[in-house]
């Protein structure tokens, strides 16, 4: 039922970040925000903490960009950097959520209404692929929704979550095997 | 098998709300975000930046909004479902009562002369009013009343920043820059002040009150000038007959400068 999504080319956005960051920063924003909402959504599972999410960590990003050297900007793997603030913030939010019910981040509330309340509809398997991916430990559920929820390289998820590069296959592949015993027999 | 369940997770990528990514770009300084509220004079169009609220706007719609921030700020104005929290818990009632109070304002390209003017209009109470001369006197600049209403008419934060509490020294409401200037009679009676006593007042030449039991003389709107009895009530037409009729300036209202 997901929209095709067609990858935006990050190809020049570090360095439209490094010549300019405030006038690039919109372009970069608007380049990666369906991926790190959707991320966010998958490894979360709720529409008001995935926006959270989203918000929070552009403004980390913003924040941290104003810091580095251009040089250092235009080093950058977008997708993945992008992903090591979203992923630290979903962790940091479900631990959270494991000490009370429900929180929301500094710095932003839900203001409108609206928004949060139109889950995008999921077909059957998409709920049970959900549901079976909040069952998974945090690397695998993380790596899973990265790799292939969202199609970034093994790389990019390495640098994300910050473990090695074979660590993090063997995560995935963890990850997946739990994922096909909760996925339906009749639709294999 | 693999490939199908591979495939059906590709399909749970979405695409993110489009107001939740405004919102994230007006983290940055390359866009405002903005907001609507319900006021006395019509839709209030309020816009942020990182470092708080940088206008206030009447318009006919959105794109009007639009148009006419990015003509004045020369950056993209954004509409948001969530704004920073700070401002969430501070905006309407600072509307409301028509003062920052807590409220982040960004005064980002006034000058400080400009702030100075706004920051002591800010400090007028609701329903009351006081002359360009007393902001002029007040931020130590007493030859400066035309600037002082230059700088009223240029306020990019109308309402909250109650630049409709500053009228003319004959009592006329004077010029106001938020749409119909109309609405600064508008919001002064949706605050509660009773403008038909006070522009009888003014049209008498009446330019102070004060009360026989305290011998004290206020600006008229004062709160308690307004609160004096009519047969306790002074009125006097300059400073001088107040001092001479032995009354001395409120310290609240503080009726002419700190230094007579």
């Amino acid at each position: 039922m997901g929209p095709i999504m067609t990858k935006p080319d990050l190809t020049t956005t570090a360095s439209d970040l490094a010549t300019d960051l405030d006038g690039a920063f919109a372009g970069y924003v608007r380049a990666t925000a369906d991926g790190i909402f959707s991320g966010s959504l998958r490894m979360l599972g709720d529409r008001g903490d995935a926006e959270d999410v989203m918000q929070e960590t552009y403004a980390r990003a913003y924040a941290a960009l104003q810091g580095y050297s251009p040089a250092r900007i235009k080093a950058l793997k977008v997708r993945g950097w992008t992903w090591t603030i979203a992923a630290n913030l979903c962790r940091n939010r479900l631990r959270s959520r494991a000490r009370k019910p429900k929180t929301s981040l500094e710095g932003f509330d839900v203001a409108g209404t609206g928004a949060d309340t139109e889950e995008q509809a999921l077909s059957q398997i998409g709920m049970t692929l959900q549901e079976a991916l909040l069952d998974l430990p945090f690397p695998q559920r993380a790596g899973v929704v990265m790799r292939h929820v969202l199609d970034l390289t093994y790389e990019d998820v390495s640098v994300a979550l910050d473990r090695p590069i074979g660590t993090v296959k063997a995560d995935i592949h963890r990850g997946l095997a739990r994922l096909r015993q909760a996925y339906p027999e009749e639709a294999i | 098998m693999t490939d199908r369940m591979i495939a059906d997770l590709e399909q749970l990528a979405t695409t993110a709300p489009e107001l939740a990514i405004n919102a994230a770009i007006a983290v940055s300084g390359a866009a405002d975000g903005y907001v609507t509220r319900p006021s006395a004079v019509g839709t209030l169009y309020i816009s942020f930046s990182r470092h708080g609220i940088s206008s206030v706007e009447l318009a006919d719609s959105p794109q009007d909004f639009e148009e006419k921030f990015a003509l004045l700020y020369g950056r993209p104005a954004l509409p948001v479902d969530r704004i920073p929290r700070v401002i969430e818990r501070h905006l309407d009632d600072a509307i409301a009562r028509g003062k920052p109070g807590r409220l982040p304002l960004d005064f980002g390209g006034l000058t400080a002369f400009q702030q100075s003017v706004l920051e002591k209009a800010a400090e007028i109470p609701t329903g009351e009013v006081r002359p360009y001369g007393w902001i002029a006197k007040e931020i130590g600049k007493p030859g400066a009343v035309r600037a002082v209403g230059s700088a009223l008419a240029k306020n990019p934060i109308p309402v909250v920043v109650p630049c409709h509490r500053v009228v003319r020294s004959d009592g006329q409401l004077g010029n106001y820059s938020l749409g119909d200037p109309h609405n600064k009679r508008v919001l002064l009676e949706a605050e509660g002040l009773d403008l038909n006593t006070y522009e009888s007042l003014a049209d008498r030449g009446i330019r102070f009150t004060g009360s026989d039991t305290t011998k004290i003389f206020c600006n008229p709107s004062c709160g308690p000038a307004v609160r004096t009895t009519d047969e306790h009530r002074v009125e006097f037409r300059s400073e001088s007959e107040a001092r001479d009729r032995g009354y001395r300036p409120c310290k609240v209202c503080r009726p002419v400068s700190v230094a007579a």
